[in-house]
């Protein structure tokens, strides 16, 4: 037995010691197999995984510079750049998206309308991204939400810089507004430049200034945890602020003219003779432009754009109104200038006029005629008899050639994004365009400053500007000077097209007939009169409706806005031309009664300033 | 001859140098081993735990509480813990039991029980129990087992193993699983078993499949690939290999991982600190800490082969190999090289069951070692 025993335990434990062996030797191997896979991992792939690491923790990040700021002339600020609280969610981090939105509403105020824009702009971002739902929070509105904080994951509150425009609707379509870019602007941007900007400018000088106002972004390299947080800042390069606008408008003129427009839509440009620049350009009815920064209701974007006023419209600078007697002035000139007409020279008026071998009566609007009239009182009275005679002397061709010289027909080039040419017709442009040769009777009714001819607001003040400068043609420009950054500043460039006149006494005697508008006994713009200083001035009527043959226009009988469009351009003093200006108010019926008075309370703001206005 | 061979073994113990050890039953190579391993286990505590002094004093006490427990177990002579086997086998079986009946959810898997005084989880003793009892088992009778006493012992393993997959805790289960395997295949039986075995698990694979959670089944698709799911499952792999990769030869020095510290590697001071080991010294660093595990596996080995009788052998090699277990799969799992299981880096990872179970299955190493009669010749 114990020799038996001896033996089991001998087998056993060589047994038992080859099992031993096996199993150190399993785990060599396999330990082997691991220090084999961290060779590979640390060695061999070190390079790899560090670039990841690297890509884990270090991340680029923007630092989206300040957008400049505009003032206008006497350093009022236009468009500014406010401190705003928002409310973002990343849907990605919240554990259930709808019923987080809906516990924050009992929070704050969420209605519909951020929800759906919140989705909107869902679509457009990227995942992870934070989208907002909520701007422009009210202090008590942020306090709540911190205070309720921890039971949101996924939702924060940002704090940003808004523009902000303290004018409000009175400078809305003059200076645009920002809004979050969208796919095509993301087309054309420089997006290495654009890295954390969310806004980009949509229209007027917020659009045309956008490279000097947006600014250089800066970059830093930060060091992030795998939440996102910004742990600390390795390296940075601080953006560049964008250039800072100043002006030529003057805002109390801006508001004078807006407010002088009264009950009227319309639009009012004013340019300072000397410089070329935009003193005011109003187009009516406006909007509110903070409406747009964070991104309109889709209900009152609706709203704006199918009302009737159709208040998005910029009327001043594409706004296209035939000018009417308003071009009398510029028609007049150029029968001097071809030397077709005297001052003095007389034509016998009617009341109508009719085109050799035709029956067509061409109306004057005085329906018994203005009996002899020379340039002079056919300027003063507005008599349309004269002009189509004149015009029909001259020919569309001497017509086109003279007044596109003052820019009639084409953008004056104005700094401001997607201005209207207005249309200046030809014999070439009707067969271009409407594959008709030109009519004779078409010469007449451009001679009135009808028909197909076609000017903006701002072109009518431009041409204004360069009769009242006898032919020293500068190009209107909104922006005074840009200030950059660093303090220095530049002038926006002065750009001269004079006219080739030739004899100076032509001026002085349109310029003459034109006060007599104001002055004359039978001025038509004659209860504009005032003796602070002397007004030059035109009136005209644009007819919205054109009336038959035979037809009388009654005004009480027509719509309101079929009604006739009231024009007026001026300038003054006469002696000492300051300020250009044209009125356009639609449906306003008579230039001389309702435009010619709200030019006057502009020039009175401007030559007076505010204790001797009204 | 062969009796002074005997002889000759008993004389060259360690525990014979040192009067004081012998009487404490220490095995000094072992302790040694142990506590410096815990200490690097504290010492990478406090970088990957975010400098959290809280964590080094719960972890600290942990490893008191631990290796209380080695030394107790240690006093114990092997044939009590022999004896005790089958008993505790069935309290634990019991246990696992009552766990499924009554147990506490902790993420979704029912694993712990609340005696009152202490919260455990059950399964974990099987990594000690059930080694005993097939020791117990198969040192009744003459080695190699025959096939229906083989079977039998089969059956022991997958009783509890079943039990604790049904919690589920395919971690444990799998380790258990393991430490019941390495007890039959140090047990003697033949290499044509072991292969048969083998062919039949393989088979069962897919049978596996069906029975596992939805969250098994995840695991073992992401570990096929990991970039298939990057944000979800695969992100651990994934974070962990660039810890691991981006540290290097010397890696990134002591509390400058960054892929810990900034929070990219989850699990970071639990299952995943193989990773930050990693990152923050590099190769050289995880080779010096393989090396001191693979000196405590040798160890727990040699005790093995030296251990008096069967019982002491098949329960000391057991042990052993469930300790390197814990090591290859944690840090097979943590470099890639096997699905996401949670299992602990013994003695490293932050946790506590498993640092208790260890150190005493360490203490039971211990107790074989130390407790030894001169046979009678």
């Amino acid at each position: 037995m114990p020799q038996s025993s001896i033996k089991d335990y001998l087998h056993e434990s060589q047994l038992f010691l080859g099992r031993a062996i096996a199993s150190g030797t399993l785990v060599l191997v396999v330990l082997a197999i691991l220090v084999g896979r961290l060779f590979y991992l640390q060695v061999e792939s070190h390079e790899h995984y560090t670039t990841l690491s690297q890509d884990n923790r270090v991340k680029l990040e923007p630092l989206p510079p300040t957008r400049g700021l505009i003032y206008d002339r006497n350093g009022t600020i236009l468009a500014q750049n406010l401190p705003a609280y928002s409310l973002e969610i990343t849907p990605e981090k919240t554990k259930n998206l709808d019923l987080t939105i809906q516990e924050l509403s009992a929070i704050i105020d969420i209605n519909e309308d951020d929800i759906n824009r919140f989705h909107q702009l869902r679509k457009q971002r990227r995942r992870f991204d934070s989208i907002p739902i909520r701007v422009r929070l009210e202090d008590e509105e942020v306090a709540r939400i911190a205070v309720n904080r921890h039971r949101f994951s996924g939702v924060d509150v940002k704090a940003s810089l808004l523009r902000d425009y303290p004018q409000g609707l009175e400078t809305a379509h003059l200076l645009g507004y920002v809004g979050r870019i969208n796919e095509q602007e993301l087309q054309i941007i420089d997006t290495s430049n654009y890295r954390g900007t969310n806004f980009i400018g949509k229209n007027g000088v917020e659009k045309s200034y956008e490279g000097l106002l947006h600014g250089q972004v800066g970059l830093q390299q930060v060091e992030v945890n795998a939440k996102g947080r910004v742990l600390r800042v390795l390296e940075s390069q601080s953006p560049q602020p964008g250039d800072n606008l100043h002006l030529f408008l003057d805002m109390d003129l801006q508001s004078t003219a807006l407010e002088a427009l009264g009950d009227y839509n319309g639009a009012v440009a004013a340019i300072d003779i000397e410089t070329g620049g935009v003193l005011a350009l109003v187009s009516k009815p406006g909007y509110d432009p903070n409406l747009f920064v964070e991104g309109i209701s889709a209900k009152a974007y609706r709203e704006l754009e199918t009302s009737l006023d159709n208040p998005l419209f910029n009327r001043a600078i594409r706004g296209q109104y035939p000018p009417g007697s308003t071009v009398k002035p510029f028609i007049g000139l150029a029968g001097l200038e071809y030397n077709v007409v005297g001052y003095h020279q007389e034509t016998y008026c009617p009341g109508y006029y009719q085109l050799p071998g035709k029956d067509h009566k061409y109306r004057d609007w005085k329906k018994w005629g203005h009996g002899k009239v020379d340039l002079e009182r056919a300027i003063v009275e507005s008599c349309d008899v004269y002009y189509y005679e004149l015009a029909r002397t001259l020919g569309i061709d001497k017509l086109h050639e003279y007044l596109s010289g003052f820019g009639f027909g084409e953008p004056t080039k104005v700094d401001l994004d997607g201005e209207l040419s207005g249309l200046m017709p030809s014999r070439e442009w009707k067969r271009q365009r409407r594959r008709e040769p030109w009519y004779p009777g078409e010469t007449l009714i451009v001679g009135i400053g009808q028909g197909y001819f076609l000017t903006t607001p701002l072109q009518l003040a431009s041409a204004t500007a360069t009769l009242a400068n006898k032919g020293h043609r500068i190009r209107p420009r909104v922006v005074h000077t840009i200030e950059h950054a660093d303090g220095t500043e530049v002038e926006s460039p002065k750009i001269i097209d004079d006219l080739h006149q030739l004899d100076p006494m032509h001026w002085e005697q349109v310029i003459h007939a034109m006060s007599q508008v104001v002055e004359g006994l039978r001025g038509t713009a004659r209860s504009i009169q005032t003796d602070h200083y002397r007004i030059a001035g035109k009136t005209g009527t644009a007819q919205v409706f054109s009336v038959k043959q035979d037809e009388e226009y009654d005004e009480e009988l027509i719509a309101k806005r079929k009604r006739d469009h009231a024009l007026f351009i001026a300038f003054a003093p006469v002696e000492q031309p300051r300020i250009a200006i044209a009125v356009v108010v639609e449906n306003g019926g008579h230039g001389g009664s309702v435009a010619a008075p709200i030019a006057r309370k502009v020039m009175d703001r401007y030559l007076l300033g505010e204790e001797d206005a009204g | 001859m062969l009796g002074r061979n005997h002889v000759t073994f008993y004389e060259s113990q360690p525990a014979q140098a040192s009067g004081l050890l012998a009487w404490l039953h220490i095995d000094l190579p072992l302790l040694t081993s142990l506590i410096l391993l815990s200490g690097v286990g504290l010492t990478v505590l406090y970088s990957a735990g975010d400098k959290e002094l809280i964590l080094l004093q719960k972890q600290l006490f942990r490893l008191g509480v631990g290796f209380v427990a080695m030394f107790a177990l240690a006093q114990i002579h092997p044939a009590n813990i022999r004896r005790w086997s089958p008993a505790l086998y069935m309290i634990g079986i019991l246990m696992l039991v009552s766990v499924i009946i009554f147990g506490e959810e902790g993420k979704g898997a029912q694993r712990w029980l609340d005696l009152g005084f202490i919260r455990f989880q059950p399964s974990e003793m099987f990594k000690l129990t059930l080694p005993m009892l097939i020791a117990w088992y198969l040192a009744e009778h003459r080695l190699p087992p025959n096939p229906s006493r083989l079977i039998l012992a089969g059956l022991f393993t997958l009783l509890p193993v079943l039990l604790i997959a049904k919690q589920p805790d395919l971690g444990t289960a799998l380790l258990v699983a393991t430490a019941g395997a390495f007890a039959l295949f140090l047990a003697g039986i033949s290499w044509r078993v072991i292969t048969a075995i083998g062919m039949l698990l393989a088979a069962l694979g897919p049978v596996a499949w069906y029975f596992m959670h939805e969250y098994q089944r995840q695991r073992v698709l992401t570990f096929l690939n990991p970039e298939s799911d990057p944000l979800g499952t695969g992100y651990h792999i994934i974070q962990s290999k660039i810890a691991i990769g981006s540290g290097g030869i010397s890696g990134k020095g002591w509390l400058n991982g960054t892929q810990s510290h900034l929070e990219f590697l989850p699990e970071r001071h639990t299952d995943f600190i193989f990773a930050v080991i990693s990152e923050e010294f590099g190769l050289v660093g995880i080779l010096a800490l393989l090396s001191l595990y693979f000196f405590i596996i040798m160890r727990g080995l040699y005790i093995a082969t030296q251990a008096q009788d069967t019982f002491g052998r098949i329960l000391a090699g057991s042990l052993s190999l469930v300790f390197f277990v814990y090591l290859f799969v944690n840090a097979g799992m943590v470099t890639g090289l096997l699905p996401v299981v949670g299992v602990p880096l013994p003695l490293i990872s932050y946790g506590g069951t498993s640092l208790v179970t260890i150190l005493a299955s360490f203490g039971m190493l211990m107790s074989i070692h130390t407790h030894k009669k001169l046979l009678p010749t």
